[in-house]
C-alpha cells in the first residue's frame, strides 16, 4: 500500500475517499433519521440527466451534476411537503426520468463515447487534484450549514411538530436538506458512481445510530467508518485489481452485515452500559 | 375576573373529507384545568392541534391570547400523544429537554448557559435529572412522558397542553402525575386530554366531553348528571371503563 502512494492518482483517491467520507457521515445520518433514504436515491440517479445535460451543452461535469441535482433535490423536496401521500411515486417517476434523459442526450452528443461505468460505479482513481479543492469546498459548505443549523435540524428530525411550535423554520429546513443531499451525492457520484451512493450515504448511519448517544456522535462516527471503508476498500481494490467503487462497497456491507451479527449477540448496547 | 386565554368559534374540521369536529365552541379561561374526554377518534387530539395552529380549521375561528394560534404558539408548552415513533433516534434526556429553549432564529447552533439551567430545573421538577445522559428511547413510557413534560415545562408556558399524559403509565404515576400537574395549575393554565375519569374527577376544574361536537361542563366535579350527559354523548368513553356507578360510588367516597 505505502509504495501505492507514491503515484499521485492515488493520493487523489485517498484523499477524495476521505472528503466524500466526512460529507457522507454528516448528510447520510441526516439521511437515515429523516428516512429520506428513498428519496436520496431519486436525487442520486437523476443526477444522471445532469452528466448528460453537461455533455449535451458542453458544460463542465460540475456545473452540469450541481445545477441538475439541485434543481430535482427542490423539486423533490416541494412534492414531499405537497403531496406527502404519493410523493414516493412520484420521486419514482422523476429517479427514471432523470436517468432516461441522462441516456438520451448521450446518444444525441455528436462523437463522445462516454465511459457510462465510470458515473454509474465511480473513477475515484481519476479523480483530478481541480475536483479535490471542489470537495474541500463542498464539505465546508455543509459542515457550515449543518453546524449553524444544527439544533434547529435536530429538533425538527426528532419532532418535526414541536419543532414548528419552537418557531423552527421545518419547511425552509427540509429544502436546505435536501440541497445538501444534492451536494453530497455530486460529489459521492466521483468516489462510488450514483449507483452506489445509497450504499455510503446509510451504511455507516446505520451502525453508527446504534453506538451513539447524539445526533453529532452519530455523524462523527459515520464519517469515520466510511474513512475506513474508503481506505481499505482502495488498499483492497489496488492489491487485487478490483473496482475501486464496487470494491468500496463490499467492504461497507461486510461491516454493515457484522454489526447485525453483534446486534443479535448484545441486543441494546446502548441501554446496558448506561443504566443509572 | 376571568379573562378567556383560548377562544374556539364555530369551527369545523374535516380529514379527507370525513368530518371531525362539527360547529365546536370552546372557551379556556386563564386558571382552568380543563379535560377533554371521548371516545377515540372523536376529535380530541384535532382541538389540541386547532389550538396550536399545527392545523387550520375549514370553518370557524380560534384565537390563542387573543391572536392566532400560530403566533401565540411560543406561550404555549405541548405534550404530544407518546406513541413511541423514533425510539431509536439518537438524542439523549437532556438535549430532548433543551429542544423547548428553541426560539425563532435563535438558539440553532448551539445553547447558552442559562437554557442549560433551565432544563436542569424542568429535569429535577419531574424527577427526571439523574436519567438526563440516557438514550430517549431506553427509558419506560412513563418516564419519557415526565420528559415530554419537562420539555414543555422548560418553554415557561402560561398554557400546557397534554395528549393523553398518562397513557403508557400506571396507575400510582398516574395519580402522581395529576397531584403535580394540580401544583402547576396554580401559576399555569392546563388543557388535558384523557381517558382517565378516576383520577381526573380529583383533580380538573371543568370537563369538556368531545365527538365532533364539544359539551361543556364548567363542574369542578363530576356529577352524577354529568356522567349521565357524557354517557348520552360519549357513550363508548363509559363503556371502555367499565361500570359507571363504580366511578360515581368512588367519587362519593371521596
Amino acid at each position: 500500500m505505502l509504495e501505492a502512494l507514491q503515484f499521485e492518482f492515488m493520493r487523489n483517491a485517498l484523499l477524495a475517499g476521505l472528503f466524500a467520507s466526512i460529507a457522507c457521515g454528516a448528510i447520510g445520518t441526516l439521511i437515515v433519521v429523516n428516512r429520506l433514504v428513498f428519496l436520496s436515491g431519486g436525487i442520486a440517479h437523476a443526477a444522471y440527466g445532469g452528466i448528460g445535460l453537461a455533455f449535451f451543452f458542453g458544460l463542465s461535469y460540475t456545473l452540469g451534476t450541481l445545477g441538475f441535482s439541485l434543481l430535482v433535490a427542490m423539486i423533490m423536496a416541494a412534492v414531499t411537503l405537497k403531496v406527502k401521500h404519493r410523493s414516493d411515486t412520484i420521486i419514482g417517476v422523476l429517479w427514471a426520468v432523470g436517468m432516461a434523459l441522462g441516456v438520451i442526450l448521450l446518444d444525441l452528443t455528436p462523437g463522445y463515447n462516454v465511459d457510462l461505468m465510470s458515473y454509474l460505479f465511480g473513477s475515484i482513481l481519476t479523480v483530478p487534484t481541480s475536483d479535490l479543492w471542489l470537495m474541500v469546498v463542498l464539505n465546508g459548505v455543509i459542515l457550515f450549514v449543518v453546524s449553524s443549523f444544527y439544533n434547529g435540524l435536530l429538533a425538527m428530525s426528532y419532532d418535526e411538530e414541536f419543532a414548528q411550535l419552537r418557531g423552527v423554520p421545518v419547511r425552509l429546513l427540509h429544502y436546505v436538506q435536501l440541497a445538501m443531499v444534492a451536494l453530497c451525492v455530486v460529489m459521492i457520484i466521483r468516489v462510488v458512481g450514483l449507483i452506489l451512493v445509497i450504499a455510503l450515504l446509510t451504511i455507516a448511519p446505520y451502525i453508527a445510530e446504534k453506538y451513539s448517544g447524539s445526533l453529532r456522535g452519530m455523524m462523527l462516527l459515520s464519517a469515520l467508518l466510511n474513512v475506513f471503508f474508503t481506505t481499505v476498500g482502495l488498499w483492497i481494490s489496488y492489491a487485487f485489481n478490483l473496482t475501486s467503487g464496487a470494491t468500496i462497497i463490499m467492504v461497507a456491507a461486510t461491516c454493515f452485515f457484522i454489526s447485525l451479527f453483534v446486534e443479535r449477540l448484545r441486543p441494546k448496547p446502548y441501554a446496558l452500559t448506561s443504566e443509572p | 375576573m376571568r379573562v378567556p386565554i383560548v377562544e374556539m368559534e364555530n369551527v369545523w374540521f374535516s380529514f379527507n373529507g370525513i368530518p371531525v369536529l362539527k360547529e365546536a365552541n370552546l372557551t379556556v379561561h386563564r386558571g382552568d384545568f380543563l379535560a377533554l374526554l371521548g371516545p377515540n377518534g372523536s376529535g380530541k387530539t384535532t382541538l389540541l392541534k386547532l389550538m396550536l395552529g399545527l392545523l387550520k380549521p375549514a370553518r370557524g375561528t380560534v384565537h390563542v391570547f387573543g391572536q392566532p394560534p400560530s403566533e401565540a404558539a411560543n406561550r404555549i408548552g405541548y405534550v404530544p400523544q407518546d406513541v413511541g415513533i423514533n425510539k431509536s433516534f439518537p438524542v439523549t434526556v437532556l438535549d430532548v429537554v433543551l429542544m423547548g429553549r428553541l426560539r425563532h432564529g435563535r438558539n440553532w447552533s448551539r445553547y447558552p448557559p442559562g437554557d442549560r439551567i433551565a432544563a436542569q430545573k424542568a429535569l429535577e421538577r419531574m424527577e427526571m435529572w439523574e436519567y438526563r445522559n440516557r438514550r430517549i428511547g431506553d427509558l419506560s413510557g412513563g418516564q419519557r412522558q415526565r420528559v415530554f413534560i419537562a420539555r414543555a415545562l422548560v418553554t415557561e408556558p402560561e398554557l400546557l397542553l397534554l395528549d393523553e399524559p398518562t397513557a403508557s403509565v400506571d396507575l400510582k404515576g398516574q395519580t402522581d402525575l395529576y397531584v403535580l400537574l394540580k401544583e402547576l395549575n396554580e401559576t399555569v393554565t392546563i388543557v388535558v386530554v384523557s381517558h382517565d375519569l378516576n383520577v381526573l374527577s380529583s383533580y380538573v376544574k371543568c370537563v369538556a366531553c368531545v365527538n365532533q361536537r364539544v359539551f361543556f361542563h364548567d363542574t369542578a366535579e363530576i356529577t352524577e348528571e354529568m356522567l349521565e350527559m357524557m354517557a348520552y354523548h360519549c357513550p363508548v368513553e363509559l363503556i371502555a371503563h367499565g361500570l359507571p356507578h363504580r366511578v360515581l360510588r368512588k367519587h362519593e367516597d371521596f
